[in-house]
């Protein structure tokens, strides 16, 4: 399954340089060095979560076994041998702290199995043909700004659209305040009743 | 600064702090080590307890060929199951180290189960009484609890992270290590209801262990 190959691939094992660099930064943080623990740990932090992915954990879940896993790891840094590679040693942990996450989600009921639950859930994403709808909004709306006289049109761009305050579309378009104040509310009020029956026409 | 892979902010924090909290640590000798430091410890007990002990008798039973093998593999099976407790509590190693006490219990289960025949082959042997199995028992028991828990100190230094089949090796390593100082204390030759002792006290400490010794071992909670 290529979806699967590719979640994996990053635990596969890397070029013996990188093994090399990750040993040798355990190695000088053994010994004390932050900076080398912070260079590490940021580079462990994908390599530990495709572990864990690769173990069926999924969603929110994932930042949780990476956090336990990264707790271990500070925990554990004494058990590491340099003259061993760094990789299974990390991936013995994250793997055993998948499982454990696996347990404890395993352990507690979930609706999904509860039939009512599951068809009452809400979906938070875009409904289909949303963008569609969005797009021929906007394609309605401009056509009926495009059939505004000149100063409602200018107006209703200037301050509606490109949301300029009244003195920038002032200087923008040589008008006066006033003017524009005024072509705006007829141009509002002409859209509204075109855009209306535009609605009444597509309905009926 | 956003997380360019994505991740929660907590994990970057976590990163953080957990650098800014960096210790150096002194590096965890590896298991065989720390199994010859058990040894030590297992056989300096035993030395401070020959002042006490039955020299004669032991030096009558060791002269016996399956007395003397089963003390030997006694003690084999409490270093091996030390040395594969030792090598569970480090990550990464394989967990079939887990089986390497078999063969010596085994063994040691064998050459005990010789002495089931004692009673037809040397009639003359010197059998256990109820008392004294009593007390058998009692010893193997008194004496796996210190050293249950001194090799669970040893085992919390590394991170089992399977703490109960740790704890349960270091159990059958402290109660093969009480049936080896036990050796000099038998009152009598071994007989079927004295390795049973043997197996009950194996099988209590060993369970105990994984239960007790799990939780003591399990350093995530």
């Amino acid at each position: 399954m290529a979806s699967g190959t590719a979640l994996i691939m990053p635990a596969q094992p890397m070029a013996s340089s990188e093994e090399a660099s990750l040993r040798a930064a355990m190695t000088a943080a053994q010994n004390g060095d932050a900076a080398a623990y912070r260079a590490l740990l940021r580079l462990c932090v994908p390599l530990i979560s495709a572990m864990v992915r690769a173990k069926g954990v999924r969603g929110a879940a994932v930042d949780d076994v990476v956090q336990e896993t990264l707790l271990t790891v500070h925990r554990a840094r004494a058990t590491y041998d340099p003259s061993r590679p760094f990789l299974p040693w990390l991936r013995a942990i994250a793997q055993r702290r998948a499982i454990d996450a696996l347990r404890r989600a395993g352990r507690r009921p979930r609706e999904v199995h509860d039939p009512l639950a599951y068809e009452a859930g809400v979906d938070d994403g875009p409904l289909p043909g949303q963008a569609l709808d969005v797009g021929e909004r906007g394609r309605i709306l401009a056509a009926a700004v495009a059939q505004l006289p000149e100063g409602q049109r200018q107006a209703i761009e200037q301050i509606a659209l490109r949301e300029l305050s009244l003195d920038e579309a002032s200087a923008s378009t040589g008008r006066t305040k006033g003017a524009l104040k005024v072509n705006f509310h007829r141009a509002l009020k002409a859209l509204r009743t075109s855009l209306s029956s535009a609605k009444g026409d597509t309905d009926a | 600064m956003p997380d360019p892979a994505g991740h929660d902010q907590r994990v970057t924090d976590l990163v953080d702090d957990l650098a800014r909290s960096l210790t150096p640590v002194r590096r965890l000798p590896g298991p065989g080590v720390r199994t010859l430091a058990w040894c030590g410890a297992v056989l300096a007990l035993g030395a401070a307890l020959l002042p006490v002990a039955d020299l004669s008798g032991l030096w009558a039973r060791l002269g016996v060929p399956d007395l003397r093998y089963a003390a030997l593999c006694a003690f084999l099976t409490s270093a091996c199951a030390a040395f594969a407790a030792f090598q569970s509590s480090v990550p990464g190693r394989s967990p079939i180290w887990a089986l390497l006490p078999l063969p010596p219990l085994v063994l040691w289960i064998g050459f005990s189960g010789l002495g089931c025949l004692r009673g037809w082959i040397a009639p003359a042997a010197n059998l256990a009484e109820p008392e004294e199995l009593r007390g058998c028992f009692a010893f193997l028991m008194s004496v796996s609890l210190p050293l249950s828990i001194l090799l669970v100190t040893m085992l919390r230094r590394a991170c089992p992270l399977r703490p109960n089949l740790t704890a349960a090796l270091g159990g059958l390593a402290a109660a093969a290590a009480a049936a080896t100082l036990l050796v000099p204390f038998h009152p009598h030759d071994a007989t079927a209801t004295d390795l049973l002792i043997h197996l009950v006290a194996v099988l209590v400490v060993g369970g105990l262990n994984g239960l007790l010794g799990g939780r003591l071992l399990d350093r995530t909670a």
